[in-house]
């Protein structure tokens, strides 16, 4: 979690990612974000996202992100 | 002859009168509907007495966005558009700029244009568009037309932190609709997808066409370019079969290997430009829809919209870059050395533009003006105005033109044309910051700033905000103890890159 959080904290220092629940609809995130945040995580956790993974809900909080990663780090095992 | 872009209304309009001209997820209008819209609002611009003025036109990215757009030039003037997504003092210093008497405005953004500092006329378009038509000022107005006046301002990045007005006239904005049209084969079955926003040049390419050919554009909805499957899914349930993107936008839908689930089977023409393609997405894309054709476009906002057009089709390799190619019909590209010369075949050159696409210049802005728009050195005979472009290119084997680099610190990021000195210009009135430098890591595709100064890099961000539109802003941000500095005490950006990439 650590480490997603670097990552959120380098795109926005402004933002807090730890209580922020509306990263895509408050718009906190765009879609410049969306993509360099996507390679960021691919590269740092070896993970491979792809456009069906690609959802608001999956982006909204760094939690809902950190389960997402999760989720397809146990796929790959 | 046409001298008026209006012009273009009068064949759809008799043609295809109910037709869907511009619709997005809220708001369908016909050509018919954009008729009305254009007289109720031009009467009312007239009847408030404005002339051959800038209008301001801050409203949300609506089809009623681009119909008061054209009642702004029914009524003889010209359109600034502004947005809610530029910060409050970017907006003041185009207000500054264009000393405007009138902004219209709608619910969303009323309450922030009475709060700028600027005061003009604030008015609603919900209330203007009431405005009861009155053809006979209308068609004074268009008696008296002028092709070579004025039809937009659009503000780009500039150097020294003040964004800069281009002014374009009718006659540059037909030539290049017709000219493109051509080119990219439009017609009435045109269905455009816009992604750029209405407060650019790049829109031009599905506007007026739209006009001209009683054509059809969806704006699509900014959201949907976070979620590709969706996009593409958009794509296909409104039959789109044209779009002119930034290059971003077409490499998030290939990147994310999006083409495993859904193709966008309607695509038939795909133009892309303000960027370099690389190789490799490009291969996704045309083995998804091997039956579109591909565009590159290129050119400068002073060019007006594109002025230099590239059917990809031979085959490229990996580390290839596809070239701009050709000027449009009735455009000319000259390469010019540093001594005014024309540059042979494989030689390198500044691009500069010659023939009518070359717009006004940047509105009561004589000194950046003259700095770009200059007489043509191959021509002592008379006066005829080229505009200097700042990119270098050269000619290549096939007789194509190829992008160089820049002259200059002037970067493409994600399809945004921006100075790196506006940045650091904005960072630098920062109280707290000393010192600060501004570098563009290419590979990455990131802005990175350093800075010397007694703030947290959070609050650094949250001041430029304010300041910056949200493209400029920097991507990564470092404070510095001291900042490297070159022989001549000048900011070492080379040693900036290199502690980057490190």
């Amino acid at each position: 979690m650590n480490e997603l959080l670097e990552i959120l904290k380098d795109l926005h220092p402004e933002v807090d990612f730890e209580t922020a629940k509306d990263l895509v609809d408050g718009g906190i995130l765009d879609s410049f974000d969306i993509v360099s945040l996507i390679s960021e995580i691919n590269e740092e956790f070896d993970v491979t996202i792809g456009a069906a993974e690609l959802t608001p809900e999956n982006f909204n909080s760094a939690k809902a992100i950190y389960a997402l990663i999760q989720a397809k780090l146990d796929d790959e095992d | 002859m046409q001298n008026n872009v209006l012009d273009y209304l009068e064949g759809s309009l008799a043609r295809v009168p109910d037709k869907i001209a511009y619709a997005d997820d809220d708001v369908q209008l016909t050509f018919s509907d954009v008729k009305r819209i254009m007289d109720s609002v031009g009467t009312g611009i007239i009847d408030m007495g404005c002339n051959r003025e800038p209008v301001i036109v801050f409203m949300k990215k609506s089809p009623n966005t681009i119909a008061t757009f054209f009642g702004v030039i029914n009524a003889g003037c010209y359109y600034v558009p502004i947005d809610s997504e530029m910060p409050a003092t970017r907006i003041q210093l185009i207000l500054e700029n264009c000393k405007p008497k009138l902004i219209i405005c709608d619910e969303s953004t009323i309450d922030i244009a009475n709060d700028f500092e600027y005061k003009a006329k604030v008015v609603l378009f919900s209330d203007i568009v009431n405005t009861k038509p009155n053809p006979e000022a209308l068609g004074l107005v268009r008696k008296k037309a002028i092709d070579t006046d004025p039809i937009y301002i659009v503000f780009t990045s500039g150097s020294t932190g003040v964004p800069k007005g281009v002014c374009a006239c009718h006659r540059s904005v037909i030539d290049y609709i017709e000219q493109l049209s051509e080119t990219l084969g439009f017609s009435e079955d045109t269905i455009f997808g816009n992604q750029t926003p209405l407060y650019f040049d790049a829109c031009l390419k599905e506007l007026y066409p739209t006009l001209k050919f009683g054509a059809t554009t969806y704006l699509i909805p900014h959201s949907y370019f976070m979620f590709p499957i969706k996009l593409v899914e958009y794509i296909n349930e409104h039959n789109i079969n044209t779009v002119c993107w930034v290059v971003s936008a077409l490499t998030m839908i290939s990147a994310f290997a999006t083409f495993d689930t859904v193709v966008p089977y309607t695509l038939k023409t795909i133009a892309f430009g303000s960027e370099v393609f690389p190789i490799k997405q490009f291969r996704l894309w045309r083995a998804a829809v091997p039956e579109a054709k591909f565009f590159n476009l290129y050119g400068p906002t002073e060019g007006t919209g594109m002025c230099c057009y590239y059917p990809v089709e031979r085959e490229f390799a990996d580390d290839e870059v596809i070239p701009v190619g050709f000027p449009f019909k009735n455009t000319e590209i000259m390469l010019l050395k540093d001594d005014n010369t024309l540059a042979e075949q494989g030689e390198q050159g500044e691009i500069c533009i010659r023939g009518t696409s070359v717009t006004l210049g940047y509105y009561n802005n004589p000194e950046k003006t003259k700095e770009a728009y200059v007489q043509n050195p191959l021509n002592t005979a008379y006066p005829e105005i080229i505009y200097r472009t700042g990119d270098i290119g050269h000619i290549n084997e096939y007789g194509e033109l190829v992008f160089h680099s820049r002259k200059d610190f002037q970067i493409k990021h994600m399809g945004h044309r921006i100075e790196l000195g506006e940045i650091e210009a904005n960072v630098n009135l920062v109280p707290e910051i000393k010192l600060s430098g501004c570098i563009y890591a290419k590979e990455q595709g990131k802005i990175v700033l350093y800075y010397v100064g007694d703030i947290t890099e959070g609050d650094l961000i949250k001041a430029l905000k304010k300041k910056l539109p949200r493209y400029m802003l920097p991507n990564k941000v470092n404070r510095l103890d001291e900042m490297p500095f070159t022989a001549n005490g000048k900011i070492d950006r080379v040693k900036l890159t290199k502690m980057y990439n490190n």
